[in-house]
């Protein structure tokens, strides 16, 4: 079986170097929400010059949309969302510093190129889990683009929070070789 | 002729009960095509992700807590009898205050957008996509399915060539299934349309998707093209997760209708692995 990570952000490049796809990790720490909406915010806000509303040196951007939380607790579900919807958008996070997303599904060629160039990685949850994955979030804020509602980023504290990694900064890519291993005819 | 009053107000109860009840609850047959699946699957990752997602479903339920964040858009599909009479309101019309209020209530997440060009969000799912059926009878039975994007978005439709023939079906849908890969959520449950014309094969196909886990087709050869597709989308590798393994797909149903002689349309709805609907008969 392979290795299982222990990750904290921020994201140092030599913990990302050592991650291999296919790995298994948990990650304990503060991370950010964003997806479709949040991101195109996010790139416009660079566009214009102006400065990100949370820095993203060393941190981990989890593509998830919640459902709204139940008295008593921090966040509602919260499983991940497919990741190559943001695939226009990832390189300029990684960029400014961006070091790791979470999100299900394959990513394109042009993401998994910055990978490789600023030393990045892309995990997956496990998909449609979305109220078990909650029970690792301790707590939830919304910091930036409230009108967004569920779109919003949030920052959450997670605690061992399981994730598999799915492209490493070395080419590796746990899809193709997964889909590889299993095929037939 | 007989008529059964029925009040729009008791539509809209059933409906927003629907909603909560198919988000949070993952049906039992659903639950042990998860367990049969667990078991015959060969990948160690792929066992795993069967095993979380057997957690999750348990979770939810407990913690009443939605299965999926993505809560889908609310498909409601009404079957009613033709000696109803909808009292106190339009039947479309309680059908979506049914839905405002179970997502709402229910705290299930709302993801409607109002236009699909402007993208803002109408704040309560609504509006819902609702088919209606007029059947026989005195009652009216009411089906609330959540589609979420992940799967819906990756569902195809293609009008083939009668030449291309049963041969060229499978190769459309395997085709489908691969381009989707780990993004439509993977164990996938499958529902084919063939047949009819362009707008009622993608109905079969939605259609299809509501017929009990893995039962076959009544017709021979659309149950023997069931097997045959299963075969093929589980031989594409693709797995749990997407991660790889030999569960692809938990079921594949076919259904069918007359068609134009120069016509093969053929529709490919893709379901998640968290395939919910509810029902119940007022």
């Amino acid at each position: 079986m392979s290795q299982i990570h222990k990750l904290t952000p921020p994201l140092a490049d030599k913990v990302v170097e050592a991650l291999r796809a296919g790995d298994r990790s948990t990650i304990t720490g503060v991370i950010y929400t964003a997806r479709d909406a949040a991101h195109r915010r996010m790139v416009e806000a660079l566009d214009n010059g102006q400065p990100l509303p949370v820095g993203l040196e060393g941190q981990i951007i989890y593509y998830t949309g919640p459902t709204p939380a139940p008295p008593g607790r921090p966040i509602g579900s919260a499983g991940p969302t497919t990741a190559s919807r943001m695939d226009p958008y990832a390189p300029r996070l990684m960029a400014q510093g961006l070091k790791a997303m979470i999100g299900k599904g394959a990513r394109g060629a042009e993401v998994r190129e910055a990978l490789r160039e600023y030393r990045a990685v892309y995990l997956t949850a496990t998909p449609g889990a979305g109220a078990l994955l909650s029970r690792h979030i301790v707590a939830a804020e919304v910091v930036a683009y409230p009108d967004l509602g569920t779109e919003a980023i949030h920052r959450l504290e997670i605690q061992d929070f399981p994730v598999i990694v799915a492209n490493d900064c070395h080419g590796g890519d746990v899809y193709e070789a997964g889909v590889r291993q299993y095929r037939r005819g | 002729m007989h008529v059964r009053e029925v009040a729009a107000a008791e539509i809209i109860g059933v409906v927003a009960g629907l909603c909560v009840e198919a988000n949070r609850r993952l049906p039992p047959d659903l639950i042990e095509a998860f367990e049969r699946a667990a078991k015959q699957e060969e990948s160690p990752l792929g066992k795993e992700i069967l095993a979380q997602l057997l957690d999750n479903a348990r979770l939810a339920e407990r913690e009443s807590l939605p299965a999926c964040q993505d809560c889908g858009v609310a498909v409601v599909f009404v079957e009613a009898g033709a000696e109803v009479c909808v009292t106190g309101g339009l039947l479309a019309d309680a059908v979506n205050a049914g839905v405002r209020q179970g997502y709402t209530e229910g705290l299930l997440r709302k993801s409607v957008v109002a236009s699909p060009l402007r993208r803002e969000n109408t704040g309560d799912n609504t509006p819902a996509i609702i088919h209606l059926k007029h059947v026989p009878g005195d009652r009216m039975r009411v089906i609330v399915a959540p589609k979420g994007a992940g799967s819906e978005n990756m569902s195809a439709l293609a009008m083939l060539r009668p030449a291309d023939g049963v041969e060229g079906i499978v190769r459309f849908v395997v085709t489908t299934v691969e381009r989707a890969g780990a993004s439509a959520c993977p164990p996938l449950v499958i529902g084919v349309g063939i047949g009819g014309n362009f707008e009622r094969c993608a109905m079969l196909a939605k259609e299809a998707l509501l017929r009990p886990l893995g039962e076959p087709s009544p017709d021979a050869d659309a149950a023997a093209l069931e097997q045959r597709l299963l075969g093929a989308v589980n031989d594409t590798g693709i797995g749990p997760g997407g991660l790889g393994g030999r569960m692809t797909a938990l079921a594949v149903h076919v259904e069918t209708f007359p068609c134009h002689i120069a016509s093969l349309p053929v529709a490919v709805n893709l379901n998640c692995h968290a395939h919910r609907h509810a029902e119940a008969v007022i």
